[in-house]
């Protein structure tokens, strides 16, 4: 939302909904984002994606620690261990009084794998690095995209031709396999460079978002007016326009860091993303798969967490959709 | 619009040069082609690492040459005129070689897999968006966002497992127990209760009637060892083709005239018919003779319905051909089932394949080598459809509600058109347009090989010759697969773009 400090620029679309609409123009600015606010915690599933993220978060970082931080779990991700057991995981979630072990962790709660590293240290391990890298991939691909769209859509002419055109040459190589070719190069540089690249090249269709909001927005009453007080490019891109699209923007960026999650978990599998020592969760699902019929919990619980997180990463992104944009929402009512 | 589409060709042409030009300098800075050869041992290690130099002009940087790739594959432009060169392959293949093989692979996996996830996905998408806020919208709804969060290979390793490994391992005993089938009955009368939906009465007697179908057909298929040698029978086929008939009517005409309904029972009928009269030729077919009886029916059926139609001649054409064509196919799946048996024996009851497009060395009749196919398709069409349908599905849904919400579809309703009219006529045709575009994205995305499924399934398509290539930093084939995959993606995206202009003609005018 706009810095409540500075005056909002101009109704936007959803502001007008609002029925204190005559008070002062600052209370506006805050009624909306308040509103979207509410809107999102009304919407049930994006809650409970938020819910489920929030606390995937808190389990991947603070059991094994990050950088130097020590966490709770007691095992690493390498030490190589005694297979106790074939592997099997110790994890009970089954009470006693429903027939079942009681509801512990015990020593390896997600097995081990055949070298008797501990599993759940690994899956843990692998979370960390596999949100890392969906992170900056949305983080960058929505600012290229949203500094490129913008500025082709703001200045028009020759620079949105030159812009635009370079768009569709990036959106007529298909993403993934030009991830693959990038992955291939960058794989074993660690994992912040592999976000990085292939971040570069993932803007293509928030750019194209980007320069069809701010066509219309550019012919609006307030921008003109922005321009006819002299205002400089660079202030009524950032300031005046921006402001009115970060609801776009935002669930764009959502649903960019689903398809990340995604796109890293495909890559690692194919080989040609995060790479050894490191790990990811497509890497533990791709190293493991061949092991599927003899130990399936190597296979389970990095699928189970990719399809976590996705999961609720997208529900976060349709709630924030109905939340910043209520008209897509009861069509027929 | 001439100049529209002959503008658009021109921008296309140059968009797909400066995106090949892209390419190559990724692919020539994604390794060292030399690797292998200069960690090998080999005592004319020199001679080698010289060799291959030469073949895929290393000394040559790669800017430049990225020239001398463009003007051998310049020759593919021009068929037959100029020499289609898209250089070699590090083992020295010719990549055009390559890539027809892998070509068609690929295009055996992905069109039917394709073509399914489109129909199944805007049918489910009408329904819910008929059914806003019901159960049922609720239920796919949550699938639809589960499906888009599935990573592709995690479902084909699963479906390998359970769908394959397991399956054949319970086809050599397979009978259905009463709990299971009983579970089943309940998960499918859920689904039809959902589906139907009404008053709580209506409710409880789907419910019922479709748990007691399910449930007793599963168990009957079990008694009568059916899954041993499956097949439909010609009963099962006659009651389905009906339906069959009955359904294309209620969608494309309705009921208030009865010869559209006459025409596709008709159809229907000399199907059944013929299921008999052409026993001998059906023994063991040419794929030409299957294309020929298809054509055939085509011609039937626009026979009747020409003949039968009456007032409603255009709708019955389109309701017996429709109806012909998928008594044709249950009559082509039965055929198929009725191969089952001697093929479980040939591949030692191993019938669902997990790897490859067929069974190596494979010979027998027109249906078994049919069945082969059909076996080893199964599991990738099913991990293919799994992700797209959904991204169908939200789309339709989305794009109907939109329709349905517009003031012509309320006119429609309140000049007292019948629901049916409204739907299919008002409503539906003016949906898809936006699902036009998609449609051809989805295809040029699909032409480019389905890279995940192909590795998982050991399919040697063109995403599988993009992957492989791509570990030994080979640059033609990777190159090779980018002119099919890009030209796709421009050509397509151009299509949809002349396709909306000319549904939509608001877009022309401004």
């Amino acid at each position: 939302m706009s810095n409540p400090t500075t005056p909002d620029p101009g109704p936007t679309p959803a502001a007008t909904a609002a029925p204190d609409d005559a008070q002062g123009m600052t209370v506006v600015a805050r009624t909306q984002a308040q509103m979207v606010r509410r809107r999102f915690f009304r919407h049930r599933a994006a809650l409970a994606g938020l819910t489920m993220l929030v606390l995937i978060v808190l389990l991947a970082f603070s059991s094994i620690g990050f950088a130097n931080v020590p966490g709770w779990w007691d095992k690493d991700y390498w030490s190589i261990a005694t297979v106790e057991n074939g592997g099997r995981p110790t994890l009970s979630v089954v009470p006693t009084w429903l027939g079942g072990d009681g509801m512990h962790l015990g020593e390896h709660p997600f097995g081990q794998d055949n070298v008797g590293k501990d599993y759940f240290a690994l899956t843990m391990r692998g979370v960390q690095q596999s949100l890392t890298i969906a992170f900056i991939v949305g983080l960058v691909g929505t600012f290229i995209g949203t500094l490129i769209g913008a500025t082709a859509g703001y200045f028009r002419g020759r620079v949105e031709a030159v812009l635009m055109r370079f768009t569709d040459v990036m959106i007529t190589i298909p993403l993934l396999v030009i991830a693959a070719v990038l992955g291939r190069r960058y794989g074993d540089s660690g994992i912040v460079v592999l976000g990085l690249v292939i971040g570069l090249v993932t803007w293509t269709g928030l750019a194209r978002l980007v320069r069809g909001e701010f066509l219309s927005l550019r012919e609006k009453e307030f921008v003109e007016a922005a321009r006819a007080a002299g205002t400089s490019a660079r202030r009524i891109i950032v300031k005046h326009m921006l402001p009115n699209i970060v609801g776009v923007i935002i669930v764009a960026a959502t649903l960019a860091i689903a398809a990340a999650i995604l796109l890293e978990a495909a890559l690692s599998f194919l080989g040609f993303g995060v790479q050894d020592p490191d790990t990811s969760l497509g890497k533990l699902i791709s190293t493991y798969q061949t092991a599927f019929s003899t130990r399936p919990w190597l296979f389970w619980f990095p699928g189970v967490f990719i399809i976590a997180i996705a999961l609720s990463v997208n529900f976060i992104g349709d709630g924030l959709r109905d939340a910043f944009d209520p008209r897509q929402n009861r069509v027929r009512d | 619009m001439l100049v529209f589409i002959v503008r658009r060709v021109i921008i296309s042409f140059f968009i797909l040069l400066a995106a090949t030009f892209v390419m190559y300098l990724l692919t020539a800075n994604a390794g060292n082609p030399l690797q292998d050869l200069q960690e090998s041992r080999a005592p004319n290690r020199d001679a080698l690492i010289e060799a291959r130099i030469r073949l895929l002009n290393l000394d040559t940087p790669a800017p430049l040459r990225y020239f001398i790739w463009l003007k051998g594959a310049a020759g593919c432009l021009v068929p037959f005129a100029l020499e289609c060169d898209l250089g070699q392959s590090i083992q020295g293949q010719d990549v055009s070689a390559l890539l027809s093989v892998a070509f068609t692979q690929t295009l055996q996996l992905v069109v039917a897999a394709t073509v399914l996830a489109m129909v199944l996905g805007i049918t489910v998408g009408i329904v819910t968006a008929l059914r806003q806020y019901s159960g049922l919208d609720y239920t796919v709804t949550f699938s639809a966002f589960l499906f888009f969060s599935l990573p592709i290979f995690w479902v084909a390793v699963l479906l390998k497992e359970y769908g394959a490994i397991r399956f054949n391992d319970w086809l050599a005993d397979p009978t259905v127990p009463i709990g299971v089938a009983v579970v089943l009955g309940v998960i499918s009368g859920l689904f039809w209760m959902v589906v139907i939906a009404g008053d709580r009465n209506r409710r409880l007697t789907t419910f019922a009637a479709a748990f007691v179908a399910s449930a007793g057909a599963l168990w009957l298929l079990s008694e009568t060892q059916w899954f041993a040698d499956p097949g439909l029978g010609v009963v099962v086929i006659a009651v389905t083709a009906a339906g069959l008939a009955f359904l294309t009517t209620a969608v494309v005409a309705g009921f208030t005239y009865r010869n559209v309904l006459y025409a596709a029972l008709a159809s229907a009928g000399i199907g059944i018919v013929c299921h008999f009269a052409l026993d001998s030729v059906l023994d063991d077919p040419s794929g030409l003779t299957i294309i020929l009886l298809a054509l055939l029916t085509v011609a039937v059926g626009l026979g009747l319905g020409y003949g039968l139609g009456g007032l409603q001649r255009r709708q019955a054409m389109q309701a017996a051909v429709l109806t012909g064509l998928g008594t044709g196919a249950l009559l082509f799946v039965d055929r198929l089932l009725g191969a089952w048996d001697s093929y479980s024996d040939r591949v030692g009851g191993r019938v669902i394949a997990t790897i490859g497009a067929r069974t190596p060395n494979f010979e027998g009749t027109f249906w078994e080598e049919g069945l082969d196919r059909a076996t080893h398709l199964i599991l990738p069409t099913i991990a293919i459809v799994l992700i797209s349908f959904a991204t169908y599905t939200r789309y339709t849904r989305s794009s109907m509600l939109e329709v349905l919400n517009q003031d012509y579809v309320r006119t429609a309703r309140s000049k007292g058109l019948a629901e049916r009219g409204v739907i299919v006529k008002h409503a539906f045709r003016n949906a898809m347009i936006p699902i036009t575009t998609l449609m051809a994205f989805d295809f040029a995305g699909v032409l480019s090989g389905a890279v995940i499924t192909e590795n998982v399934f050991g399919w040697t398509g063109l995403g599988r010759l993009f992957t492989d290539a791509l570990n030994r930093v080979d640059p033609n084939p990777v190159m090779g697969f980018f002119l099919i995959a890009g030209t796709a993606a421009v050509v397509f995206n151009m299509l949809a773009d002349i396709a909306y202009a000319f549904l939509d003609p608001r877009i022309r005018l401004s």
